[in-house]
This record gives C-alpha cells, sequence and structure tokens, in this order.
C-alpha cells in the first residue's frame, strides 16, 4: 500500500496518455479533477492486487463520452458517488474498492474523485493495459465477468442502472443513454470480487503510467533522450521515427476513423508508415506490410519532447517516433484476439505479436 | 501610408510603408513608461522619412505590455469570475488550475451559477435571473469592477452570457465585463482563463489604449491606431480596450510575417534576435506554424490560436559573466545604449563581444580591444550552437530549409546555421517585426459545435463561414477582400451521435477610409 498525492497524479496522467495509445481522452480534467478531491478529502492509498482480499467487492469506474465534450461540460463531481452507492443499494453489500477500467488516457485517474470522496483504496491494476473504445474491450469480458449491474450518473443526479445479456449490450444501451446525458457520463461497472479480479486484472498498471510520467519528466528536466527512456520502461520497440505528411479522418458510426501518413527521417529515410486509427491507433503499415496491429500498443510521441500525441492531435509537420509495445498476454488468447484482434477492427490478417517482428532488432540496437 | 510599430523589451522601432514599399525605419529605446518611446520612435521615422503627419492613413502597434503585466503580475484589476453551468462543473471552479500568487494578485473571487447548454442546444439547466442579480450584488458590494462571465457551451449558444452580462450591468454599471464566447474556443477551462485573464487587463488595456491616443494626439497625428493579434490580424482601438488579452504572443507572429513579407520566402525558419530574448518560429506558407497544444502565458492554460514559438534568452543585450561561461538570460533590456561597453557602460554584453569578434561596429570598438580573444571566441561559439539547436528543435524534417535571420540581434550570428539550405537576412531585417505589424490584415474567427440531426454537413460549414465573414467585417475588414484562410472540422468521437465542430477564419484587407 502507498499513498497517492498531487505529484504521483501528474505522472499517472502523463504516463497514462503514452498507454492512451492515440486515445482514451486528455487526462488533463481527470487529473485536475483527481488533484482536487486529493486536496479536499486526503491522498488515496493504491493497493497491489496481493493486498486485496479474494471477499471484497471492487467496481471500476470511468467517465463515459465525447473527449472533446468532457473538457466543456465538466463534471459536478458526484456523479460518481451516487452511481457507487445506487450500485451498493442494489447489490446489497459494500464496495471495498475502485479501480480503473482503463488506464490509458483519461481514465487512468477518473477513479482517485471517488477514491479520495469515499476513503475507497484504488488497486493498482486496469481491465486493459491501454485504452479501447468500446466498454465490452476489457479483459474482465474474457473472464465471463458481467459489465452489470451498471450504474451511471449525470451532473443533473440523474441515474440509471443497466442490466443486459452480455457486455456487448451494456455498450449499445450505455452509449445511447450517454448521448442525453448530454454526451458525458460517469459510471460503475465491472463489480468483482477480490478473487476474480486476481485472475482477470492487468496487474500494476497504474504504477507502470506513474513511472512512464516520471521517466517523462526526468528525463526533459536533464535534457536526455525521452523517447529512449520511455520505450525502455514500457519495454517497446521503435517502428518509425518520422514527419507526418498527411491525416485524413472521418466520422464512422460516431468513431473518429483516419489514417496519418509518415515520411521517414534519419535510418528511416525513403520508408514511409502509415497508422490507422478509431479513436485509437489500431495498425502501423510499414512500407505496404502491417508490422502492429492491436491488441499491441502503438504509441506516438514527439521526436524532442516525448509529449504523447493523440489522435486528434496528428498534424502534418510533426517529427514523431512510433513506438509499438507489447500488449497484456490475456489479449493474446484465442478469445482475447476475437473481442479486440485486428479482425475485430476489419482487418483480414493473423496477429503477429510486436516483439516477434522486432525483438531481434531491438537486442542489436 | 502606413506606420507599423513593435514595442520589444529592449528596442521600440517604427517603420512607415507605402503600399508594400518600406521608405523607411527608426530603433530607438523602449521606456518604462512605453508610450514616450513610442512616441519618440515616430517622430523618428517621420523626420527621417520626410512624411508628413496627414500623409499617414493608419498606425499598427504591436506591444507586449499585457503579456508582461501577468508575467510579472502587475497592474492587474480585482476580477470576478462567473461561470453559468451548475449542476454540471462544479467540481473544478474557475481558476482552479492557475498559480496561486496570480489568483491571489487578482482576489479569487469566482461564482458558480446555473445554467450553461449541452453541446446539442439543450439548456443544462434554465438561466436563474434572481441567482445571478445576487451574485452580482455581492460583486458590486466588494467593489470589483471586472468581470469575467463564462458558461458551458457558449461558442454554440452564447445567450445564457449575454443575459448574465445585462444582469449583471445593470446591477453595476461601470463594470467591464468579458465574455468567455467572445474570446476562447470550445474548452471551459482555457477559454474561461483566457475570459478572466482578459478582465483582469481591463484598466490597464484603457490606460495604455489612453496614453496611445495622448501621444498621437500630441504629435498632431489624426489617423488611426490599431493594435497587433497573436494571429497576425488587427484590432481598432476600441477593440483592443476590450479585449487586450488578443495581443498575446504578437511580438513573434508579427516577425515571422514580417520576415516572409521581406524574403518572399514562405516555407522557413525564422529567428528573431531581439535584445534580451530570441523566438523561432516556423514559417509555412507564409503564415506562423500554429501551436497544437494548449499554451500557457503566465503560467496559465489558454486556448488561442497562438503561434508555435520557441524562447530563449539570448539577446544583442544578453549579459555574460565568464567564470564560468553563461550568456544571458539576464539582459540589460533597453539599458544597452547606456550600459553596454561599446556604449561606455560597465557590463559584458553579448554586443560588446560582437564588437570585438569584428561582427558589428557599434559604438566604441576601442572599448572592448582589451577582451580576451579567446573568450570572444568561445562566446560566439556558444552563440551559434545556442542558435543551431534551437533551429533544429522547430525544423520540421531533417532535410535543409531555408533560415531568415530577423532582428536586431542579428549581428550575433555570422555562420550559416546547422541544417540551413540557406541563409536569408532580408533587407530591413532589423525591423521584420514593425514591418509585420504593418502589413497585417483583419479577421474573423468562429468555433462552433453543430449537431448534424438538424442541419446538413453543407450548411453548418456554410453558416460558419458566414459568421468568420461577419466577424472580419465587424473587425473593420473590406468586404470585397475577405477570404475563408482556414476551416477545421473535427468530428466529435466515441458517440454515434453526429455532431462536428467547426472552426472557421476569415481575413480581410483593413478599410482605410
Amino acid at each position: 500500500m502507498r499513498l497517492l498525492y498531487p505529484e504521483n497524479v501528474e505522472d499517472i496522467a502523463l504516463g497514462a496518455a503514452v498507454l492512451g495509445t492515440g486515445g482514451g481522452g486528455d487526462p488533463y480534467i481527470g487529473k485536475l479533477m483527481g488533484i482536487q478531491a486529493i486536496h479536499e478529502y486526503g491522498p488515496v492509498s493504491l493497493l497491489s492486487l496481493d493486498e486485496i482480499e479474494d471477499d471484497d467487492l471492487i467496481v471500476s469506474s470511468a467517465m463515459m463520452g465525447a473527449p472533446t465534450v468532457m473538457v466543456e461540460k465538466l463534471p459536478k463531481g458526484d456523479e460518481i458517488i451516487r452511481a457507487f452507492e445506487a450500485l451498493e443499494n442494489y447489490l446489497g453489500r459494500k464496495i471495498k474498492a475502485t479501480m480503473s477500467a482503463e488506464a490509458g488516457g483519461l481514465n487512468s485517474v477518473t477513479p482517485l474523485t471517488v477514491a479520495a470522496r469515499l476513503r475507497l483504496p484504488m488497486v493498482d491494476c486496469d481491465g486493459m493495459g491501454r485504452a479501447f473504445p468500446e466498454l465490452q474491450m476489457v479483459t474482465a469480458t474474457l473472464y465471463g465477468i458481467s459489465a452489470t449491474p451498471f450504474a451511471m450518473g449525470d451532473d443533473k443526479g440523474n441515474g440509471v442502472i443497466l442490466n443486459t445479456v452480455d457486455n456487448r449490450w451494456t455498450e449499445t444501451f450505455s452509449r445511447s443513454i450517454a448521448i442525453d446525458m448530454g454526451c458525458t457520463a460517469l459510471i460503475a461497472c465491472y463489480s468483482t470480487t477480490g478473487r476474480e479480479l486476481k485472475e482477470w486484472a492487468v496487474p500494476n498498471t497504474i504504477s507502470l503510467a506513474e513511472e512512464i510520467g516520471q521517466t517523462i519528466r526526468e528525463a526533459r528536466a536533464t535534457k536526455s533522450g525521452v523517447v529512449e527512456a520511455v520505450r525502455g520502461v514500457v519495454g517497446g520497440f521503435q517502428i518509425f521515427k518520422g514527419k507526418i505528411v498527411d491525416v485524413e479522418r472521418r466520422t464512422v458510426a460516431g468513431f473518429a476513423r483516419g489514417e496519418a501518413t509518415f515520411e521517414g527521417i534519419d535510418e528511416y529515410t525513403s520508408h514511409t508508415l502509415e497508422l490507422n486509427f478509431q479513436n485509437e491507433n489500431l495498425v502501423a503499415i510499414l512500407d505496404g506490410e502491417i508490422v502492429v496491429s492491436v491488441p499491441d500498443l502503438i504509441t506516438v510521441l514527439e521526436a524532442e519532447t516525448g509529449e504523447p500525441i493523440t489522435t486528434e492531435g496528428l498534424r502534418y509537420g510533426f517529427r514523431v517516433v512510433v513506438l509499438g509495445i507489447p500488449c497484456d498476454p490475456k489479449w493474446r488468447t484465442p478469445e482475447g484476439l476475437a473481442l479486440v484482434g485486428p479482425r475485430y477492427f476489419g482487418y483480414e490478417i493473423d496477429y503477429t505479436p510486436v516483439e516477434e517482428r522486432y525483438g531481434r532488432q531491438s537486442k542489436e540496437s | 501610408m502606413r506606420i507599423g510599430v513593435d514595442v520589444g523589451g529592449t528596442n521600440t522601432d517604427a517603420v512607415v510603408m507605402e503600399g508594400t514599399k518600406v521608405l523607411g525605419w527608426v530603433k530607438t529605446p523602449t521606456t518604462p513608461d512605453v508610450t514616450s518611446g513610442i512616441v519618440a520612435a515616430l517622430k523618428g521615422v517621420l523626420e527621417q522619412t520626410k512624411v508628413s503627419r496627414e500623409e499617414i492613413d493608419a498606425i499598427m502597434i504591436g506591444t507586449t505590455h499585457f503579456t508582461n503585466a501577468v508575467v510579472e503580475r502587475r497592474r492587474l484589476m480585482e476580477t470576478a469570475a462567473v461561470r453559468l453551468g451548475l449542476p454540471a462543473t462544479e467540481c473544478l471552479p474557475p481558476m482552479v488550475d492557475w498559480p496561486p500568487d496570480l489568483r491571489e494578485a487578482i482576489g479569487d473571487h469566482k461564482y458558480l451559477v446555473h445554467g450553461g447548454h449541452e453541446f446539442d442546444g439543450r439548456e443544462i439547466a434554465p438561466l436563474d435571473e434572481k441567482e445571478i442579480r445576487q451574485v452580482a450584488q455581492d460583486i458590486k458590494k466588494k467593489g470589483i469592477k471586472a468581470i469575467a462571465v463564462s458558461a458551458v457551451f457558449s461558442p454554440v449558444n452564447p445567450s445564457f452570457e449575454e443575459r448574465a452580462a445585462e444582469i449583471v450591468r445593470e446591477e453595476v454599471p461601470d463594470a467591464a465585463i468579458t465574455l468567455s464566447h467572445e474570446i476562447g474556443r470550445i474548452s471551459l477551462l482555457e477559454r474561461e482563463n483566457a475570459a478572466i485573464l482578459n478582465a483582469c487587463l481591463g484598466e490597464l488595456a484603457k490606460a495604455i489604449v489612453a496614453s496611445f491616443r495622448e501621444g498621437l494626439k500630441e504629435m498632431g497625428i489624426e489617423a488611426p491606431f490599431y493594435l497587433s493579434q497573436n494571429d497576425g490580424t488587427l484590432m481598432n482601438a476600441e477593440y483592443a480596450e476590450k479585449y487586450p488579452v488578443l495581443t498575446f504572443a504578437s511580438g513573434p507572429t508579427n516577425s515571422m510575417r514580417g520576415a516572409a513579407f521581406l524574403s518572399g520566402v514562405k516555407e522557413a525558419v525564422v529567428v528573431d534576435l531581439g535584445g534580451t530574448t530570441s523566438d523561432v518560429g516556423m514559417l509555412v506558407s507564409g503564415f506562423p506554424r500554429e501551436a497544437s497544444l494548449a499554451v500557457e502565458i503566465g503560467g496559465v492554460r489558454t486556448n488561442f490560436r497562438m503561434p508555435d514559438v520557441l524562447s530563449f534568452g539570448l539577446g544583442g543585450g544578453s549579459i555574460i559573466s565568464t567564470d564560468p561561461l553563461r550568456i544571458g538570460p539576464q539582459s540589460v533590456g533597453y539599458e544597452l545604449t547606456t550600459k553596454a561597453l561599446v556604449f561606455g557602460g560597465s557590463v559584458l554584453t553579448a554586443t560588446d563581444v560582437a564588437v570585438a569578434g569584428g561582427l558589428a561596429d557599434i559604438g566604441d570598438p576601442g572599448a572592448v580591444k582589451g577582451l580576451d580573444k579567446g573568450l570572444a571566441r568561445d562566446v560566439l561559439d556558444e552563440i551559434q550552437s545556442m542558435v543551431d539547436m534551437a533551429v533544429d528543435r522547430m525544423k520540421i524534417s531533417a532535410e535543409p530549409i531555408p533560415v531568415i535571420l530577423v532582428g536586431g540581434g542579428t549581428i550575433l550570428v555570422s555562420r550559416p546555421v546547422q541544417g540551413a539550405s540557406e541563409m536569408v537576412k532580408p533587407e530591413h531585417f532589423p525591423v521584420a517585426n514593425a514591418i509585420g505589424a504593418a502589413i497585417a490584415q483583419v479577421g474573423g474567427e468562429t468555433d462552433r459545435v453543430y449537431s448534424l440531426e438538424k442541419i446538413s454537413r453543407e450548411e453548418a460549414l456554410a453558416e460558419a463561414k458566414e459568421e468568420a465573414r461577419n466577424k472580419a467585417k465587424g473587425a473593420g475588414a473590406e468586404e470585397e477582400t475577405i477570404k475563408i484562410v482556414d476551416v477545421e472540422e473535427i468530428p466529435l468521437t466515441y458517440l454515434p451521435s453526429n455532431a462536428v465542430r467547426m472552426r472557421v477564419k476569415a481575413v480581410g484587407d483593413l478599410t482605410i477610409t
């Protein structure tokens, strides 16, 4: 157990943007909310998975909606508290801890608000090890854990509890309700026992985000190679270094899909990388061949500052380094790949783990 | 005839232009009160060019007054921030992410009331006139005269901000009220921050505009004057009194626009070497590349359209300390002409080293004769590597690209910059910023979210363009010359509802009457 103070939250939020693989929403608002809650209610304790009792009830908390709206209509603050209370009433049990459903992006730090206010510990884990666009895309789904009963709350005091036949239906209904709530809602979901959680969670991801953030901060201060330092911490591989020469975006069924094209520089001169994204980066195509795909993480970092660049922030002229980072092994099972593999997103290819292609090159360099 | 003026930390520059021709320019020291320096520069340049006061059509002034006031926390008014958003937004009150000293400097007065809109135009809560009136009365009781009003999604529907302002004005008739939708873009905190900064600068803006007006009147100049904005366009005096915040970062924009104009090069890195600091930026199609991230001013996040600029502490007035060797960031600033060795002073500056190294012939070269040759070489090497590094950081590829040197401190750089395809030092390079001010156009910008359930994408785009044109016209653009220069369309993600955010910018030539 250790305590999270505002300075830890800063680092977690920065590192979470790297794990966000281009999506997951800007952690800025979530970070401010977490820091504000810690100022008012005191530091949040972060527990490792092995500190959780088998019978404890743990509930994930998250924000749902459009990132562009979240930065405009900020939450009231107690939406998530009421969602937790509604869920406790419904289940007739006390919630012992909360956790992040998604360590990438905004939702890495969302649980801090409810943790600080209700004095609940937060568990050092999440359900993705990265960010994904849909709610059922968590490792919990692979272990038969239901997203429901699913509580959502808005700024006006409305609360909704959903019960659905599977997690994909939860996604469908909750998204329609989120629109009616004004494109933002706070959600409490994936009720699970400590015993179950130890099986399905992606462990230590909050600490990982913090370590990434700390690495970026320190490397910047000493003006040493930020990108290389981040690569070391995440255990990833440099896929490409180049300049963004074209970005194309379109909206398909509410998702921002698009492609970005990078022209190689330095050792990648005369090579071209194409990145396809749907909120998050999906596949990286080097000279016409897919070299990294979901569920592995594809992260774009500004070459000098190491600043993670979101898919919305991709702009002509940026000099960037593209990293491929191995995903949690749970995603590499047949069930995992069926849920979040390349074919789910419309790419008729077999998934190849990033280290199989890049492992050797990396050792040489 | 137009006169462009640039007020920098060290020098105040003035240039006279007839159409695209530069008739003459002067550089004078910036004075602590600023205005007398401007008057001196104007007098100097009119004398030099023999242009009469009647021939002047307009005067364009780029100034750092307002940025400096925020950075130094000086001359800021106590300001009340009123936000319409309850029940939403309560967890993050206005100024929540400000440096505490700045928040304290303006009194930390914040009020949250009901209201605001959803992304699709529905009301979050109805506007509560009684509640706003109570807030206004409290503001009045505290004697606060500067007020910033923000409402959730006011860029989509500004009516709540406008109504709230009416009510506040009824209670506090002499208050200066800033509405967030008139300044910033979508993203509540950043837009609200910009509005609060604008409000707290209200008194200073009035004083500055009055002193400009006074100074020009004393000189017998009747032509209207304009202030440079950070997007390279102009605003008139009345507008500047209301929106001082829009001058932030106008200096680097002006010098980059001036550099593009003078050199005719549209894709380049511009290095503007001043007296205290240097700015490096990228020109793309003749305009500064825009910063993609939120830009901080005095520690506060804002979301203006700002140029992407790398500033570092190197200039002609940079103070050199020898043991260990350090260049800047301290500078003698506007006192260069009294404190530098070559001007009879006793402080070793970058300019002295440039003279000693034979790069320039300024003041009395005899005063630096005794300077150690090895030291001079080391300093000039270090200066060169500072510039090389800054250029490399702003470049967009490893490919060589033209580097344009402008500003009074260009004497410090004698060798080609690393990675430059060519070095361009255009004619009139010392006053590129004042020229950038003189050639500026006027513009209008709109940033709104459209729900595409009621109207088509084309209709939404047409509406946004029309609004931008109208704003440009309102700012004083000649109608026939207005062009749409930028359209950005951002779909709202993660939700199947069809909503899109459109950002459109229009610019046109200033109407000169």
